[in-house]
């Protein structure tokens, strides 16, 4: 391993401007002649909207248009679209509504975009905004998942009756059913996976700008993928053919997966921007984030398992409403479906599995994928599920685990996936040790002397990562391939750019992309630099999300490699005058086999360029290569976190007094980036786990609609974490790469709640676990500390 | 935020002048409550009349059995002086646990005590240690102060100068917090000066902060958790919202005042 090379913990290159302010976020960036754009949006979770009367704005200062879904209609903007196609169980193709970017005749969340002011400042665009007078005849609103589907529950969409998207079902009912009747103990949980606003760091933000001479849009957004944005905004809103929109996403500051989706509110900026002929800016204040960007989980479950005498698992069945909001976002239905149902296995052979989705609309903020998206809803059912099981037979928790682990190789889940490699005993092993599972017993005992409940937890998650199979998603109703690309540009002074089509938003992507090509080329990591988010430089690409950065973006970047090694390889040939065959290269330098001679990389690099060594028609003068790489197979991240808690059962308030991680995420390129992506999951999860959570109210009226009530997770509600891994290869990429960045947020919440309820020996605990929430719990077993 | 006339005056009595002509005018002490409301544009004062440039508005004094703090010192001040850590231990702590290192440099107890928010922290401590807030008119009372949510004795163009707090001989505050906003869910601050006890709770109340006159009763006793033992107050009357119940919030009471005096009585509860 060389200093910078695979395998090191080398410092992320892109932090330096991240923290002294030099780096360039959308809102960084102004154009000449830009003005603002200010967003109308329904104050009513439903309502018909009689009339809008735009007079008055139009009429103030500085206001260069007053723009409604009227306009954007006359000007054939398409709809926003979801983009994976789910057939109900009755074969039925699921209930899309239209979804203009501006609301037309209806607003159908709190927030829904009915109008949009442009201003010459945005404080002018803001005061216009009030006077845009809009007349509502409001509707009976619902937003709870649960009640969408009753009898006398409003309707939302007239293409979905009863308010159902779609039935769909993975698995054998009629199996699973002869399953659960030779059961010894079946477990059943009914379980809410409590619904979650984003929050990245920095807010949505788009700026649009028209090139009349040229006919060419240009579209600046904080997307995690661009090109996946321009495919959209052109082939089915319709704003301009791809060749003439370019899409640039530069640094952007988190996405948590709510930045992949195509928004209303980029769409209006490049329309607005063509309409009033100047480049129009919109950036979120927070508050709107609430209301405006999708939002994560929202599940309803009733799931049960069923063990035979010594505990084997024996089937699972699932059913779940899932709450899609008031429109489908762009990925949405893939959620709580292919992401969800497919990971019900867990790390467990399990023989028979059934689960049926009801997906649904709601008057609320469209939900869509928010890190892990769909994995930390299935890892939360089958992990209560085991731990709730193990209580109930009197078993040990991970003993129970440990009996059921899938220990062969390649695995076939019922649940379409194939497990190609792990070890999860390892894991179990090591997190048992890291965490002193045997002192547990002795620590209950301090803590109740303390008067402290003490409870431990165990989630042995499991997740599909390395998105995905092209062919494979496409049987499964995806609407596009999710291969990534890359391009190695070598310039003729050796220094490399490496291209890629996945976006990095925080990841550290300029330092591991770079890590990777260093240990190929034996050069520096200062020589290399990384490229994305910008369709005029890349190509094509298909983004981050799904922890697909390493295991499908890098494979690409070594294919790329491959090919730039046998290019220069053949120039060195030519250089040494020896034969292809061989040429021998290592650390940065190409060798004749058996020789002496050799030559570095950068004599090959500038004689791939001036060729004169060459004739140009036996060999193509340059040195650049590009690729794209379809992965066989997604790939198989799991372990295994321990959480310990310790309760005041006079407050109720749950401290994470520990934390064990151990993961086997494959070969890890940079193990700092990848513990710092274990540390931010976790947060999230916990984040999930015992304070965050989306109120609606029974209006529809988002109650957690800022910091003040809806509670992110902060510094103190993290222990130390105790973080470490084991390795077992992806065999179905060329780095072995699993990837990372999900875990935490998938693994958490279970091992959350396995500790809590441990602690206060009750299983009837929602999340989020409040200190509230979980004295009210108390009320009912009375539990108190026993120092004995 | 609207467009709005900005004033500095030099002066309480220019001040007070400027608020008196103009009817929806705003002070601005540290704006921490202020500015925030201004950006949502949930409030929209025409004029603004900043007090940073008035002198002696600000600053931590010892006059005989009571500290005196002026009305601009802002909270970070007031936990970090050696004066208010030897005198009242207890009020430079609560200060301490007010918002973050950013509000406490701004925030200020003029302007805490004027907004008299129902979970704010030093509204607990005027109550419960009996302070007096001063005005450019008059001194009044904390028991007279805090009149409802929000709502406080003050008068139109009456401006808080200082507080005055007689020095305890026990004090304690602890606070429950709401774990979003980080003010208080519940707060109960307690405090022993010869025979007068004091328990005054912030955050539970429908009403904003009040006292609890049976713990009180309890304590003059003996001033010891025990004597709360199993005493709670009734939820009735207790705010209730997402982030707690009132029948929490009337238990949180009960709990924390407990705590509180065992921590002014240097014990562990
Ligand atoms: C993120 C955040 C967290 C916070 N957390 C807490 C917390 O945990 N606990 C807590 O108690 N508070 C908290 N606060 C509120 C904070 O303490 C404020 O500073 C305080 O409530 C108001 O003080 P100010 O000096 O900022 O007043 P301003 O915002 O300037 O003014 C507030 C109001 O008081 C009036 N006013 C100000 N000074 C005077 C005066 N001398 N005489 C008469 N009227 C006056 C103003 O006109 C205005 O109406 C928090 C605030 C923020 C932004």
């Amino acid at each position: 391993m060389s200093a910078t090379g695979i395998g090191a913990a080398v410092r992320r290159k892109e932090d330096r401007r991240f923290i002294t302010g030099t780096g360039h976020y959308t809102d960084d960036i102004n154009r000449p002649g830009q003005a603002y754009a200010y967003f109308v949006r329904s104050p009513h979770a439903h309502a018909t909207i009689k009339s809008i009367d735009t007079k008055a704005a139009a009429a103030m200062p500085g206001v260069l248009a007053v723009l409604t879904g009227a306009e954007l209609a006359a000007d054939k903007i398409g709809n926003l679209i979801c983009g994976w196609m789910i057939h109900s169980k009755d074969g039925s193709p699921m209930k899309m509504a239209a979804h203009p970017a501006l609301a037309n005749g209806k607003a159908c969340h709190v927030g829904d975009p009915v109008a949009v002011v442009i201003g010459e400042t945005l404080a002018q665009a803001r005061d216009a905004a009030e006077k845009v007078k809009i007349d509502y005849a409001v509707l009976p609103a619902v937003a709870d998942p649960a009640a969408a589907q009753k009898p006398g529950a409003p309707q939302i969409h007239d293409i979905a009756p009863k308010n159902t998207i779609y039935q769909w079902s993975l698995g054998d009912a009629k199996a699973v059913d002869v399953a659960f009747k030779s059961a010894n103990h079946v477990t059943k949980l009914d379980i809410i996976n409590n619904r979650l606003v984003p929050n990245a760091i920095e807010p949505r933000a788009a700026i649009g700008e028209y090139d009349s001479g040229a006919g060419t849009f240009t579209l600046w957004n904080t997307t995690q993928n661009p090109h996946v944005a321009r495919l959209v905004i052109a082939a089915f809103i319709g704003m301009a053919p791809e060749h003439k929109l370019r899409v640039i996403a530069p640094d952007v500051g988190g996405g948590f997966g709510s930045k992949i989706f195509i928004y209303p509110e980029e769409v209006v900026a490049l329309w607005a921007a063509k309409r009033v002929g100047r480049p129009v800016k919109w950036v979120a204040e927070r508050s709107e984030a609430f209301l405006a960007d999708a939002h994560g989980r929202d599940h309803v479950t009733h799931a049960e398992m069923a063990f035979d005498a010594e505990g084997k698992i024996l089937g699972l069945r699932a059913k779940t409403i899932a709450n899609l909001g008031a429109y489908m976002s762009t990925f949405s239905s893939s959620v709580p479906t292919y992401l969800y149902a497919t990971l019900l296995s867990g790390q467990y052979e399990i023989p028979q599995i059934y689960c049926e989705v009801d997906a649904v609309y709601t008057n609320t903020v469209p939900v869509d994928a928010y890190r892990g998206a769909g994995r930390p809803e299935a890892t939360f059912v089958v992990e209560r599920l085991v731990e709730v099981g193990a209580r109930e037979m009197g078993q040990d928790p991970a003993e129970l685990r440990r009996k059921n682990f899938v220990k062969k190789f390649p695995h076939q889940t019922p649940v379409i996936m194939m497990y190609d490699a792990g070890d999860y005993n390892a894991s179990l092993k090591r997190a048992m040790e890291l965490a002193d599972y045997k002192g547990f017993a002795r620590r209950k005992r301090e803590s109740a002397r303390q008067g402290k409940l003490r409870g431990i937890g165990f989630s042995t998650y499991i997740e599909a990562c390395g998105i995905a199979p092209s062919q494979a998603v496409g049987s499964l109703g995806a609407g596009v391939g999710l291969w990534e690309s890359a391009e190695v540009r070598v310039n003729p002074t050796g220094s490399v750019e490496i291209l890629t089509g996945s976006h990095a938003h925080g990841q550290g992507h300029e330092t591991t992309f770079a890590q990777v090509a260093a240990e190929r080329l034996g050069i520096p990591i200062d020589n290399i630099s990384v490229v994305h988010g910008d369709t005029d430089k890349v190509q094509f690409g298909m983004g981050t999300y799904g922890s697909r950065s390493g295991a499908v973006g890098m494979s690409a970047l070594v294919k790329a490699l491959d090919k730039i090694e046998a290019k220069a390889k053949k120039v060195a040939a030519h250089m040494l005058e020896a034969a292809e065959g061989d040429i021998e290269f290592k650390d940065g330098k190409f060798s004749v086999a058996g020789t002496d001679k050799s030559a570095a990389w950068g004599d090959v690099a500038l004689n791939a360029y001036i060729a004169h060594k060459f004739s140009g028609q036996e060999l193509e003068p340059g040195l650049k290569e590009g690729a794209f790489y379809d992965p066989t197979n997604f790939t198989f991240p799991a372990g295994c976190h321990i959480c310990e808690v310790e309760v005041d059962p006079e407050t109720g308030n749950a401290d994470i007094v520990g934390w064990t991680a151990v993961d086997d995420f494959g070969v890890v390129i940079n193990p700092m980036i990848v513990e710092g992506q274990v540390h931010g999951g976790i947060a999230q999860g916990i984040g999930q786990a015992l304070c965050e959570g989306a109120v609606y109210d029974k209006d529809g009226q988002l109650v957690t609609g800022s910091f003040m009530d809806y509670c992110m997770p902060r510094a103190d509600h993290l222990p130390p974490l105790k973080v470490d891994m084991t390795v077992t290869k992806c065999p179905s990429n060329p780095l072995g790469i699993k990837g990372c960045g999900e875990a935490g947020a998938i693994a958490a919440p279970a091992a959350v709640i396995n500790a809590i309820t441990d602690a206060i020996g009750t299983e009837q605990l929602a999340m989020p676990a409040t200190p509230q929430a979980i004295w009210a719990a108390l009320q009912k077993t009375n539990r108190m500390p026993q120092a004995a | 935020m609207y467009a709005f006339t900005f004033h500095r005056p030099q002066t309480v009595r220019q001040a007070a002048g400027l608020l008196a002509k103009n009817g929806d005018a705003k002070l601005l002490a540290g704006g921490q409550t202020l500015l925030p409301t201004m950006k949502l544009r949930l409030a929209g004062p025409p004029q603004v009349i900043d007090m940073t440039l008035i002198e002696g508005l600000s600053g931590i004094e010892m006059s005989g059995r009571s500290l005196t703090i002026g009305a601009m010192t802002t909270h970070n001040d007031v936990n970090t002086s050696p004066v208010v850590q030897q005198a009242i231990p207890s009020l430079a702590k609560l200060a301490g646990m007010i918002g973050d290192p950013a509000v406490r440099h701004r925030g200020t107890i003029g302007g805490s005590i004027a907004n008299n928010d129902p979970n704010a922290d030093y509204p607990a401590a005027c109550l419960g240690l009996g302070a007096t807030i001063i005005t450019n008119k008059r001194r009044i009372k904390a028991d007279d102060f805090f009149t409802g949510m929000f709502s406080t004795a003050l008068e139109p163009a009456e401006i808080i100068t200082k507080v005055s707090f007689p020095i305890p001989k026990k004090a304690a505050y602890q606070k429950f917090r709401n774990q979003a906003s980080r003010f208080a869910l519940v707060g109960v601050f307690v405090s022993k000066r010869g025979s007068e006890i004091r328990v005054a709770v912030t955050g539970a109340g429908a009403n904003g902060v009040f006292r609890v006159a049976s713990f009180e009763e309890a304590l003059k006793k003996r001033f010891a958790p025990k004597s709360l033992e199993g005493m709670s107050i009734p939820a009735d009357g207790m705010n209730s919202d997402i982030h707690g119940s009132a029948e929490y919030r009337a238990h949180l009471v009960g709990v924390l005042a407990r705590r509180a005096v065992a921590e002014a009585i240097g014990k562990s509860a």
